[in-house]
């Protein structure tokens, strides 16, 4: 056994780091408070490459590996959730669900713009009645000799007014039994007729961040653009949350270590009844539970990583990273808020808005309720793994870099 | 054409430094990184080989113990061809008078070299000596406080530089080879590329020691040091208050300001 990361991960981690506190630290808190997307910062993600991470060179990516995924998902979110939600759906939702499961076709044109930051990419399951209860989605798509007619409304979408191209989740057969049969998966770009989209306002959080609804007016799309067979969109949308939820699992666990940060400096600076008030037992009993559930979170997440990185499937694992760490990061907050007192109840300080973003999280991507379930699932033997006709490839250094 | 880049590794600038009764220093757990004003001479060496269509031969160079090799790291990440550390015990306790000699030895084996740029000083000492000092010993024109490289004609032979003064901006142009001292402003360091990344982990780094580029010993390290350490010891805490000036209107108020800033002689 092994835990430490190899010098490539820490170069990754320094680099990362240096841009998020370089070019958006800064400035953060000037476009959470306008509620204003920071595209320059998605932008410079894409040039840097930080949005092809784990993608294969051959396919417009870095070549690294998935626990540089998970790493760079932890800075990112150390200072704020809104770059985080970039990763989770543009590379671990839509481009690895295209690595995964797209034919080599799909992959030269839509992962590889895709890995290189040219185009932006997102992931439609979620709509107005169908959120925890995905197999419930009305969503259509209708066959008529080479193309699709896609109705219906999608909501809750990270960037769906900024993203060019969308992985939507549509009912093809609507007599399927079990419903979640008759599901199929389409790669919907933004410029086809009848797609608009819009930003939803008055969130509680990740307001740096794009949120919005797609509808679908009888869109065509053509069969080329059908990822994976027809009723196989529920297993790609399952096995695509397994790499979403393992980047929001290691993103929170960078939320954990911003309160705890946070919390540290604010606990040695300010000084109640004659000293500094980390000298207090009850303060730090929050930080001590702000520690403990940092080690932990990181420990489950980069355990996801490696299991990706062999090619074992992971999906209980991944659930309950997921699961723990935003939880965690929730409670985390609302201490680090409690320790700095009044000024943590003011946006002069940053813990407040980690608060808001961290509550998005224990919801999206399976409420913290499902993954209870889940993990009770697995346990009790309700509920087991089976292969699916594509897995998610297992990291291969030499397969990751060579150039065609 | 042969560009080497002088680094150095220093704690990072974040890092709280602590001075004990003995005079140890020590910055805790904080990370070994490259010098950040060195990332502006690796940046310009890099701008140069890119603007000669990748021509000339980027070597990094590093005086230092292990830790040294995070500086080179760093810099081949960020696109150096190559990284050579410089170490013996025997450099050990060096000033910048022998840190100088020890690099020029390094420099002067390579043979080749054209342009050695370093960055306007270490953070941790900052003397900002050992450029003009490895100028002085290879016979190399000294450029320091650049902030622009205007012209460098390789057929020529020469270079012109923009340097930051305090008086303003002065233009020289010198023959090669030459040392530049580059400072902030000369360009935007970039971050490590993931590609540099994975090429600097797998890269091999040679060590030279003083048999290998010909130190004498009594030259280097403390014995070669003219620089002693009486005393070391964190300067005094200052003191800093706040005075709240209080009068009736805010252009009274910005009157008595400006009578005490300039009776404190700050304007």
């Amino acid at each position: 056994m092994d835990f430490a990361l190899t010098e490539e991960h820490k170069m990754v981690v320094r680099m990362v780091r240096d841009f998020a506190e370089k070019e958006v630290a800064p400035y953060i808190k000037e476009y959470d408070r306008a509620h204003k997307p920071f595209i320059k910062a998605m932008e410079r993600m894409g040039e840097l490459g930080i949005l092809g991470i784990c993608i294969p060179v051959r396919y417009g990516g870095q070549g690294m590996d998935y626990i540089s995924l998970g790493l760079a998902c932890e800075e990112l979110e150390r200072v704020d959730s809104s770059l985080r939600v970039v990763l989770s759906v543009h590379v671990a939702l839509n481009s690895l669900g295209l690595l995964q499961w797209g034919t080599e076709e799909q992959k030269q044109r839509f992962l590889v713009p895709q890995a290189k930051g040219e185009r932006f990419a997102a992931y439609a399951l979620t709509e107005p009645g169908a959120g925890s209860d995905a197999a419930a989605l009305t969503t259509t798509a209708r066959r008529e000799g080479d193309v699709y007619i896609l109705n219906g409304e999608k909501m809750w979408i990270s960037l769906a007014t900024i993203a060019h191209n969308f992985l939507v989740f549509a009912v093809t057969d609507p007599q399927a039994k079990p419903r979640h049969r008759g599901i199929t998966a389409f790669i919907v770009e933004r410029d086809m007729k009848g797609v608009t989209t819009g930003d939803i306002h008055g969130k509680l959080g990740v307001r740096a961040g794009s949120t919005g609804w797609i509808a679908m007016e009888d869109v065509e799309v053509p069969v080329e653009n059908r990822l994976g067979e027809e009723g196989e969109g529920f297993k790609i949308a399952m096995s695509c949350l397994d790499n979403g939820r393992y980047t929001i699992g290691a993103g929170a666990t960078g939320l954990i270590r911003a309160c705890l940060e946070a919390s540290v400096k604010y606990a040695l600076e300010r000084k109640t009844f004659g000293k500094e008030i980390g000298q207090h037992q009850l303060v730090q009993q929050m930080i001590a539970h702000m520690k403990r559930d940092y080690e932990i979170a990181r420990l489950l997440y980069l355990r996801a990583g490696w299991l990706k990185n062999q090619g074992i499937r992971n999906t209980w694992q991944t659930s309950l990273s997921k699961w723990f760490a935003t939880e965690a990061s929730f409670a985390a907050a609302s201490n680090a808020v409690q320790i700095h007192g009044a000024y943590g109840y003011s946006d002069e300080y940053d813990v407040e808005r980690y608060l808001r973003n961290s509550k998005g999280a224990c919801i999206y991507e399976g409420t913290s309720q499902i993954h209870e379930i889940i993990q009770a699932q697995y346990v009790l033997g309700y509920r087991e793994d089976r292969p699916l006709r594509c897995e998610l490839p297992a990291y291969d250094p030499e397969e990751w870099q060579r150039e065609a | 054409m042969h560009i080497v880049v002088c680094t150095k590794q220093t704690p990072d600038s974040a890092a709280k430094l602590t001075v004990d009764e003995a005079g140890n220093v020590s910055w805790g757990d904080s990370p070994i990184i490259i010098n950040p004003w060195d990332e502006y001479a690796v940046e310009e060496a890099i701008l140069i080989k890119e603007r000669f269509n990748g021509e000339p031969k980027v070597t990094v160079i590093s005086m230092g113990p292990e830790e040294a090799l995070e500086a080179l790291k760093h810099a081949i990440a960020m696109g150096c061809d190559e990284g050579i550390r410089v170490w013996d015990e025997a450099f050990e306790n060096s000033d910048t008078l022998a840190t100088s000699y020890v690099l020029a030895k390094a420099i002067e084996k390579m043979g080749d070299v054209d342009l050695v740029l370093f960055g306007k000083s270490a953070i941790d000492s900052q003397t900002g000596q050992v450029p003009i000092e490895v100028a002085r010993r290879l016979g190399f024109s000294p450029l320091t406080y650049v902030i622009k490289i205007v012209e460098l004609d390789i057929e020529g032979r020469t270079i012109t530089v923009e340097r930051l003064l305090e008086q303003g901006r002065q233009v020289v142009k010198a023959p090669l080879p030459a040392v530049i001292g580059t400072v902030k402003g000369i360009n935007e360091p970039r971050y490590p590329s993931f590609m540099g990344i994975r090429k600097a982990t797998r890269a091999q780094y040679p060590v030279w020691t003083g048999a290998d580029i010909g130190v004498e010993p009594d030259k280097a390290g403390a014995a070669g040091s003219g620089v002693r350490w009486e005393r070391i010891f964190p300067p005094p805490v200052r003191e800093g208050g706040a005075e709240i000036i209080e009068a009736d209107t805010p252009e009274e108020a910005a009157r008595i300001l400006v009578d005490k800033l300039m009776a404190e002689k700050v304007i």
